[in-house]
């Protein structure tokens, strides 16, 4: 095996064991460059965009990129650089938010599923089976019509339709190792469920639901840019990448660089946490190679 | 087989008896009733009592639950807010639409993603393989919705050898098929991807079997192992998820219908949403639910039919 140091005697800690990866792995690589990019500008977008981004000055409206504007201004004279480097904020806000949500109460939920009685399993089965049944930008055009469009809205949106996801992988999880000689064990010497759960479960099955959970970074990214892109999600003037396409599909016919500014971040992102997310499986759990 | 079939078919009707109530209980759920989500903040008393007698709101939650599934059991889904036409009719009208959408996303898709899966399980490691691993992961990636923005930017208006919008003229074959390549290729490009992936890893676990071993040693043709025996036993995994993919492809074309503005489901959701039609919304929402809770069991009963190892766990 040439890629083991012949001075290594101990196992490599998952930190080697994802750099040595790195190494061979170009777009695992390429994926946290991408990734390091985006959300290095979504912390420091306030000092490295060039202009205000809603500030409006109509005598320079739909103006091809300049020198000064490098990706041109939209209808209402606004630099779009500086609306897509904001709008990675959004993106990154909307994804964070809503898995840590989402993840959470998928974990409740699922361990519940798992550890508790069949009746109740049963009853969260038919929930989680029921709320996948709706496709997505449906349930979010309903939700949408009843509440209004917000950034709060899509949200919602995107933490009640994830919940299933996280909470059908915990409960499998969780099922596998209720039977495992080291729970077995901890219950024979008495210990509670909220004890089993809280301490032995939760740290087996955390590490396979973050794994989901960075894999679930770019389709959440994507909901909120289609949303806002149908003019459903963030309300105007806040600059996200769907808000952006948005304005460039008015204006396909003259003025493409808006399409294309908006959408260049977006594939790049997806691209980006779907690489990394890749890598990360195949390090830390190749078995989740299967079920995914 | 039999058991497993009544088993499957009660849960998808409990799933749909949930998704319904569950729909209709929002409506009373959310701030704000209905009324002035239709009529707007300065209707007046008896435009509101006229609309809540026209809706039913006027009696109990359980009682109008009630009466809302026994008219969805009878075909009446409600009636728009502003036409007064059966929301029904409506959504059938459009239904054809987006069925042919989905449908040539479904068949291009396949018919490129299925042997990219074959081939590049054949000649596993090769610069193919990799460059279809890397291209997958790309094509699922990508949003449907920026893929149908570049290429109506690069194919309908820069280079102008496509339509941009519309559905084509009624009645003309050939002008309507060429509305549907644009659209079709934004909601399908993500199943190439999907496909390929999951035909090349079913294809290596087939191949690895004793069977195709047997085969091989019997000196049979490659190309016949491959498409005559293993192709068979790939292709399975395709058809479950098929199923999902149907629910997919309706959220894929309603973004598809914007973009190229084609008539169809997805459109008519948006439009009414746009409007504040509720009865139209919902009622289209349900029809959709209604048809992934259909195609989803039907790929779990394919499934379980071809092979019988999924029949012992629901």
């Amino acid at each position: 095996m040439p890629n083991i140091p012949a001075s290594t005697t101990a196992a490599p800690t998952p930190w080697q064991s994802l750099i040595n990866h790195l190494g061979r792995d170009p777009m695992a690589l390429l994926g946290i460059i991408l990734v390091v990019i985006m959300v290095g500008s979504a912390i420091l977008a306030p000092w490295i965009a060039p202009h205000d981004p809603n500030k409006i000055n109509v005598r320079y409206r739909l103006k091809p990129p300049s020198a000064d504007h490098w990706l041109g201004t939209d209808q209402l004279g606004r630099d779009v650089l500086s609306r897509v480097i904001m709008g990675s904020r959004i993106a990154l806000q909307v994804a964070l938010i809503s898995i840590a949500v989402a993840g959470s109460c998928g974990l409740l939920l699922g361990m519940l599923a798992g550890y508790g009685p069949r009746w109740l399993d049963s009853v969260l089965i038919v929930l989680f089976d029921t709320v996948r049944s709706f496709p997505t930008i449906m349930f979010a055009l309903a939700v949408v019509t009843l509440m209004g469009p917000s950034l709060n809205t899509v949200i919602l949106v995107v933490i009640v339709t994830s919940i299933p996801v996280y909470g059908r992988i915990v409960r499998s999880q969780t099922q596998a190792l209720r039977n495992h000689e080291f729970i077995l064990a901890e219950r024979a010497m008495g210990a509670g469920a909220m004890r089993v759960l809280g301490l032995h479960m939760l740290s087996n099955v955390i590490g396979p639901l973050l794994i989901i959970a960075s894999m679930d970074i770019p389709v959440v990214v994507t909901i909120e840019a289609g949303l806002s892109f149908l003019g459903l999600g963030v309300r105007p003037p806040t600059a996200s990448w769907g808000a952006i396409l948005n304005d460039g599909y008015a204006f396909i016919r003259n003025t493409p660089w808006l399409v294309i500014a908006g959408g260049v971040p977006l594939i790049l992102t997806t691209l980006g946490f779907t690489f990394l997310g890749e890598a990360l499986r195949d390090v830390f759990d190749p078995k989740l190679r299967r079920e995914a | 087989m039999l058991f497993y079939m009544l088993r499957r078919l009660g849960l998808a009707m409990l799933i749909v008896v949930i998704a319904v109530s569950l729909l209709f209980g929002m409506i009373h759920a959310v701030p704000g009733d209905p009324l002035s989500i239709v009529l707007g903040p300065r209707a007046t008393p008896e435009m509101r009592a006229d609309l809540a007698a026209r809706l039913g709101l006027e009696k109990p939650f359980v009682v109008q639950l009630g009466a809302f599934f026994l008219n969805v059991l009878r075909g009446d889904l409600g009636a728009d807010v502003f036409s007064n036409r059966s929301v029904a009719t409506i959504f059938f009208s459009q239904l054809p639409f987006t069925a042919s959408l989905i449908f040539m996303a479904i068949g291009w898709s396949a018919a490129i993603g299925i042997p990219l899966g074959c081939f590049s399980a054949i000649h596993r490691n090769s610069w193919i393989d990799k460059f279809t691993g890397i291209f997958s992961v790309g094509a699922i990636t990508i949003p449907s919705f920026v893929v149908a923005l570049y290429s109506l930017l690069i194919f309908a208006v820069a280079l102008k050898w496509l339509p941009a919008i519309g559905a084509g003229q009624e009645g003309d074959i050939i002008s309507r098929l060429r509305h549907l390549i644009l659209p079709s290729l934004a909601v399908g490009l993500g199943w190439v991807g999907y496909l390929a992936r999951l035909v090349r890893a079913s294809m290596l676990e087939v191949l690895g079997e004793n069977h195709i071993r047997t085969a091989r040693a019997f000196g049979l043709p490659e190309r016949t192992i491959v498409f005559h025996y293993a192709l068979r036993l790939a292709i399975l995994p395709t058809v479950a998820l098929l199923g999902v993919g149907i629910g997919h492809m309706l959220s894929g074309a309603v973004f598809a219908e914007i973009v190229f503005a084609r008539p169809g489901v997805g459109k008519l959701i948006f439009d009414s949403v746009i409007t504040r039609n509720y009865p139209v919304v919902m009622g289209s929402v349900i029809m959709t639910t209604l048809i992934f809770v259909i195609c989803t069991t039907a790929a779990d009963l394919i499934s379980a039919w071809l092979d019988p190892r999924i029949r012992e766990n629901l």
